[in-house]
């Protein structure tokens, strides 16, 4: 045995292994080049029976050529494996053309709701709470208290839904035709608001309201937010900027607000309150001069009402710690609808409350 | 409140364009809805023509063929008018004119015959009310002139939008006292300046009245005219009118609506002869009593309803419409004048009740002092005697209960500072004030001021003074924007929870609806519910609904849910995920934790719960090429439900228990902590049809309840266990009327603390479990918190699981 046969085995189990096409001929080629019968394998098997002078010759080589064949196998075995799965994952084929499967379908919050989300979470951050009230309520808190005397025109300028006298309502109402009614404004949790916690006080009170009107811009039933802000030294330079800082957040931080006096029984002195057109930017008109369809060419939007709480409001609520003497404070309200349409140029506000999905799915 | 702008120049001219005054005055507190002419378009398409030529249609009898010169030549046009004749001075609307009523006029082929432009009636020109005929012209101006230089057509108006507050700005004067004050243009003097009420006189022997409550009539004053020619007014009274939008009548008429137009001071003109005796009674109506006003209908008049007397009864409502037995007409020689002063609030409440109004109960509702009643008086007089050539009889009746005490106002040095946040010199304040028309006295301390009649309910307090100086300050200009200090806002835990789980159901693919509050009677009985036991039967009714379909408020998210999908179904939609989270009206239940409390000293006349509502018609998932989706069934819809609660940290349990609008075998109460929050289930077949939906489950929940069983934000953090635990599985063969929810009980119960989680993971009926039984596999885990559990832990618990099982009629299998 010399080592010049070593090498020989070495050579062929190289080209064997490398011929292997398949892992069961990788396996033949290991089983004849390493097998309990191959020639290499006895070859160390008979090491101990050689002259001592070749044993450290041949047995070193035979342990590296054992070696080096493992190692081909080994190397072999891998790229047999990854060639075999290459194959086998070529048949296992997608038609990728087909279409995806629909997702679980997600819903959406109506318009009305996102806008006074939006708006709640706007004067949340100037500082106010979120409180609600009825919508069936007493004459007291709808008009009475809000400086609406029996008998005021101010209670024309509302056509107003009255409800039934019933022995179903609160034994606290009246049983007059007309002293229980569906809120014309959002405005009577003014008053409940004041009745349940001393000044300083700054909510705002978002909810459903109702007059008895029904066309593209005015529906039956309508979202209100109130803003109400009571305390000591407060004023109208300061319900100016709450409503700025509430317009800006709401359509952009270049608009300005607008107040032109006006009347409303519970607030003297009383505004309205305009926000800059947000297409035209108050020019009234677009590049190219072409007049401005969103303002109607005035550059201003009017959005609410607002005013200087009246103090014979105060005086409904002075026991309650509200002294129309010490205290002062500023109210605004304004309909969540026309933000909305505003906001989404929507033109018809009855179409709102027809939840009519291929609207509805259009806000995210 | 329609101001003429010609009418307004005579008392106060401010030398601007009407669009700039309009957007001053709407910037001082008087609204200008709009600034019109008396023609809506261009008044250059109106010119002066000169029939030549009239002849007959060829084709229809009524039509007549004109040949009109307009000046550039001649035109033909098809006129239909009675009157039309050759040589005539007509108005012609050219082609692209555009009439009052909006109308635009074209060429156009009448019974063909090519007609060019339209010859214009005197209403067709909102001139005046004959529409019988063309408007013939005296000759002289020549064809082709333009219309506006013969006919006042493009007169600028001001539509005023004049707040309840402000009736003096319900006449011309009072709206030139305002232009005066925000511009500060002359005001002329008033046009009553100089007169003197006369004494009784000579006049008592031919009129008196007799005021029952001088509460309800402050003041009443009679004049009386003789002599008197009634006919067509002048031109001039005539185009002042029309162009205030005031429908001429005839002179005497003409005359008192002028007057009220100016000075805002209502009058009504009896005929003397259709008084007997003159003599008038003012006194409330009594039942039954019945009077015809002048529009020609006869009215029951409401028992309190102020009415004007003569002999035989009522013979007018007062300060609302005149009567007709005593009007004025052709015939009429003597006029009797009346002039008085209401109470505001009894004429808002007879002619709500008559449902009558009319300018001049719009002008009496907002209350007017008695001093108007002279003003006015005095032009009536004047104007009377120049227009209708009659003699005044000297002197006035004057009844009531006299002037009330003038009172002053007092403001404060600071308080406009204090109020506004803006200084306004104090010079500035007092010239505002005067210009106003408010006498100013100027004190260490402030003002004294004096309140003029105009504005004497409006200006009672020292706010009142503080919002006058404002106005007129442009305040908007002017006025700093500053943020108050406030002192920490947020959503309360409960809105903050509500959110959430709304924002749950949307994840789970619910689209929200927000629906009408407002609900039929009908729908409601749709529902089946029992009429006296059940509240939802019993709803808030409206007294004067828009429409049945909106007559009662709404007692379930139901109806509103219901009437959503069948919309959506309706417009082709394939089915619909919906969800409403809102309020329900029902009588007040006597109970806060049901929800529907809130703040303020009077309980809510109603039970307004917040509830959470949901309706599935068609999938809940949709399916695709790969196979079917998620069907909505009460199993799909439950598991929904589970998730929305779940998202606030609520379990809910649902045990049998039916809703007369639920399929009796596929509905249940929603159980919160034992507590009753609501109902789901399948829709009753009949009332699903009832409403044009197929199959569809639904629930309605408490929102307000759930979210008060929320542990969210107070929950205690327990220990993550660290020991394995040892899982089991148990297959139970048990009847099929013992609920699974019964079975976990016990097993729980049984399982004590070490029993951690039970699964329920196959459900069987069929042959080989049995009639009437069903079979039920749930995995069991044990695990115990401090050390790891071996089968000798278990297998005791495991005998009294057996137990139990066997106690409620289940056997274990295998």
């Amino acid at each position: 045995m010399s080592v010049e046969r070593i090498g020989k085995i070495e050579e062929e189990a190289a080209a064997a292994i490398a011929g292997a096409g398949d892992t069961a001929e990788l396996e033949e080629a290991r089983v004849r080049f390493l097998g309990r019968k191959a020639e290499l394998t006895g070859i160390l098997r008979g090491i101990s029976d050689l002259d001592p002078s070749e044993r450290g010759e041949v047995g070193s080589a035979a342990n590296r050529a054992r070696e080096a064949i493992e190692a081909l196998v080994a190397g072999r075995a891998g790229e047999l494996e990854r060639e075999e799965l290459g194959r086998s994952l070529e048949t296992d084929r997608l038609d990728v053309t087909l279409p995806g499967s629909p997702p679980r379908p997600v819903g959406h919050l109506h318009p009305v709701t996102r806008t006074r989300r939006l708006i709640e979470d706007v004067l949340v951050g100037l500082g106010y709470r979120v409180v609600e009230g009825p919508e069936v309520e007493h004459d007291f808190y709808n008009f009475t208290a809000l400086n609406h005397p029996e008998g005021h025109p101010a209670r024309m300028l509302q056509d107003t839904f009255y409800v039934e006298p019933s022995e179903d309502l609160d034994p606290s109402c009246g049983s007059g035709p007309m002293d229980v009614l569906l809120r014309t404004h959002t405005s009577p949790m003014q008053v409940r608001a004041m009745e349940d916690s001393p000044p300083p006080l700054f909510v705002i009170v978002p909810g459903k309201t109702y007059r008895r009107d029904s066309d593209a811009t005015h529906s039956p039933m309508f979202h209100q937010v109130e803003g109400l802000a009571v305390g000591e030294g407060l004023t109208l330079a300061d319900l100016k900027g709450t409503l700025l800082e509430m317009l800006r957040a709401l359509f952009g931080p270049d608009r300005e607000v607008r107040m032109r006096p006006h009347f409303f029984p519970f607030t003297e002195p009383s505004v309205e309150f305009d926000v800059s057109c947000f297409r035209c930017g108050g020019q009234g008109e677009l590049e190219g001069g072409e007049r401005c369809g969103l303002c109607k060419g005035i550059g201003w939007i009017e959005l609410g009402g607002a005013g200087m709480v009246d103090p014979n409001v105060f005086g409904f609520v002075s026991e309650h710690g509200y002294d129309p003497d010490t205290v002062t404070g500023f109210a605004f309200g304004f309909g969540v609808e026309r933000i909305a349409m505003l906001r989404h140029g929507m033109g018809d506000l009855r179409f709102l409350f027809e939840n009519d999905v291929r609207m509805l799915e259009q806000f995210s | 409140m329609r101001v003429p702008v010609s009418w307004l120049a005579e008392y106060c001219d401010p030398g601007l364009e009407p669009g700039d005054l309009a957007r001053r005055l709407a910037m001082t507190g008087t609204e200008v809805e709009r600034v019109s002419g008396r023609m809506g378009g261009d008044t250059g398409r109106f010119v002066i023509g000169r029939t030549l030529e009239v002849g007959p249609h060829p084709d229809a009898d009524r039509l007549s063929v004109c040949e009109v010169d307009d000046g550039t030549g001649t035109r033909t046009i098809v006129c239909g008018a009675p009157n039309v004749a050759a040589g005539q001075t007509v108005v012609v609307a050219l082609p692209g004119a555009v009439m009052p009523s909006g109308m635009e006029i074209g060429e156009a082929e009448l019974r063909g015959v090519l007609s060019s432009g339209m010859i214009c009636s005197e209403a067709e020109l909102g001139l005046g009310d004959e529409d019988d005929g063309i408007l013939v012209l005296e000759d002289g101006p020549e064809p082709g002139t333009p219309a506006t230089e013969v006919l006042s057509l493009d007169e600028p108006v001001l539509e005023l939008e004049v707040t309840p507050n402000r009736p003096d700005c319900l006449s011309i004067y009072g709206v030139a006292r305002e232009v005066h004050a925000v511009t500060g243009a002359e005001l002329a003097d008033p046009p009553w300046d100089g007169w003197i009420d006369p004494g009784p006189e000579e006049v008592s022997g031919l009129a008196s009245v007799r005021i029952d409550d001088p509460q309800l009539c402050p003041r009443f004053t009679l004049r009386v005219f003789t002599g008197v020619e009634v006919g067509e007014s002048p031109a001039w009274l005539k185009d002042r009118l029309v162009s205030a939008g005031q429908r001429p009548i005839n002179n005497v008429v003409d005359v008192t609506n002028y007057v009220m137009l100016l000075t805002g001071q209502p009058l009504h003109a009896f005929d003397l002869d259709r008084v007997p005796g003159g003599e008038l009674v003012v006194r409330a109506a009594i039942e039954g009593e019945k009077v015809e006003t002048l529009d020609g209908v006869e009215r029951e008049l409401p028992e309190g309803t102020v009415v004007v007397c003569d002999r035989d009864g009522p013979t007018a409502i007062a300060g609302i419409m005149g009567g007709a037995s005593s009007e004025v007409s052709t015939g009429t020689t003597s006029v009797l004048l009346e002039v008085a002063t209401w109470d505001g609030p009894g004429i808002l409440k007879s002619s709500r009740e008559l449902g009558l109004r009319s300018e001049a109960s719009n002008r009496f509702e907002k209350g007017l002092h008695p001093a108007l009643a002279s003003r006015a008086q005095a032009i009536a007089s004047r104007l009377l005697v120049e227009v209708c050539g009659c003699e005044a009889v000297p002197g006035m009746v004057d009844e009531g209960a006299g002037m009330p005490e003038e009172g002053s106002v007092r403001l404060g040095v600071g308080t406009t500072a204090r109020v506004l946040g803006m200084e306004i010199p104090p010079a500035t304040q007092e010239e505002s004030l005067e210009r106003l028309g408010f006498a100013v006295e100027a004190g260490e301390a402030g003002f004294s001021v004096l309140v003029p009649p105009d504005r004497a309910f409006d200006v009672t307090r020292e706010i009142d003074l503080v919002e006058e100086v404002a106005r007129v300050a442009d305040l908007d200009a002017a006025l700093p924007a500053t943020l108050p200090a406030t002192s920490g806002g947020g959503l309360s835990r409960e809105q903050a929870l509500r959110r959430t789980a709304e924002d749950a159901i949307v994840a789970a693919g619910f689209d929200e609806a927000v629906s009408w509050s407002f609900t039929s009677a009908d729908s409601i009985a749709t529902l089946g519910l029992d009429p006296t036991g059940d509240p939802r039967a019993r709803p808030v009714a409206i007294s004067n609904p828009l429409s049945e379909e909106q007559a009662v408020m709404r007692t379930t998210l139901l109806t509103s849910l219901v009437d959503a999908a069948s919309r959506n179904l309706a417009r082709g939609t394939g089915g619909v995920r919906l969800f409403e989270s809102g309020r329900i009206y029902l009588p007040p239940a006597g109970n806060d934790e049901a929800g529907g409390s809130f703040p303020g000293d009077r309980p809510a006349p109603a039970f307004e719960p917040l509830m959470l509502g949901a309706l599935v018609c068609g999938d809940l998932v949709p399916g695709d090429w790969r196979g079917d989706g998620v069907s909505a069934d009460f199993f799909s819809l439950k598991g929904v439900l589970e998730q929305v609660a779940g998202s606030i940290g609520v379990s809910i349990e649902v045990i049998p228990g039916t809703e007369p609008f639920l399929h009796p075998g596929k509905a249940g109460r929603v159980l919160v902590d034992g507590q009753d929050v609501g109902w789901m289930g399948e829709l009753h077949p009949s009332v699903g049809s009832a409403f044009g939906l197929g199959p569809s489950v639904a629930f309605e929940v408490g929102l307000e309840r759930l979210v008060a069983a929320s542990p969210s934000g107070q929950e205690s953090f327990v220990e993550v266990p660290s020991f394995p635990p040892v899982e089991r599985d148990l297959a139970i063969v048990i009847p099929e009327t013992v609920g699974a929810s019964e079975i976990e009980a016990a097993l729980r119960k049984a399982g004590g603390d070490l029993l951690e989680e039970v699964v329920l993971f196959d459900r069987y009926t069929g042959e080989q479990v049995g009639e009437g039984l069903c079979s039920l596999a749930f995995s069991l885990r044990f695990r115990a918190p401090d050390r790891t559990l071996a089968d000798q832990d278990v297998d005791p618990l495991w005998e009294t699981i057996v137990e139990s099982v066997e106690s409620i009629g289940g056997t274990i299998r295998g």
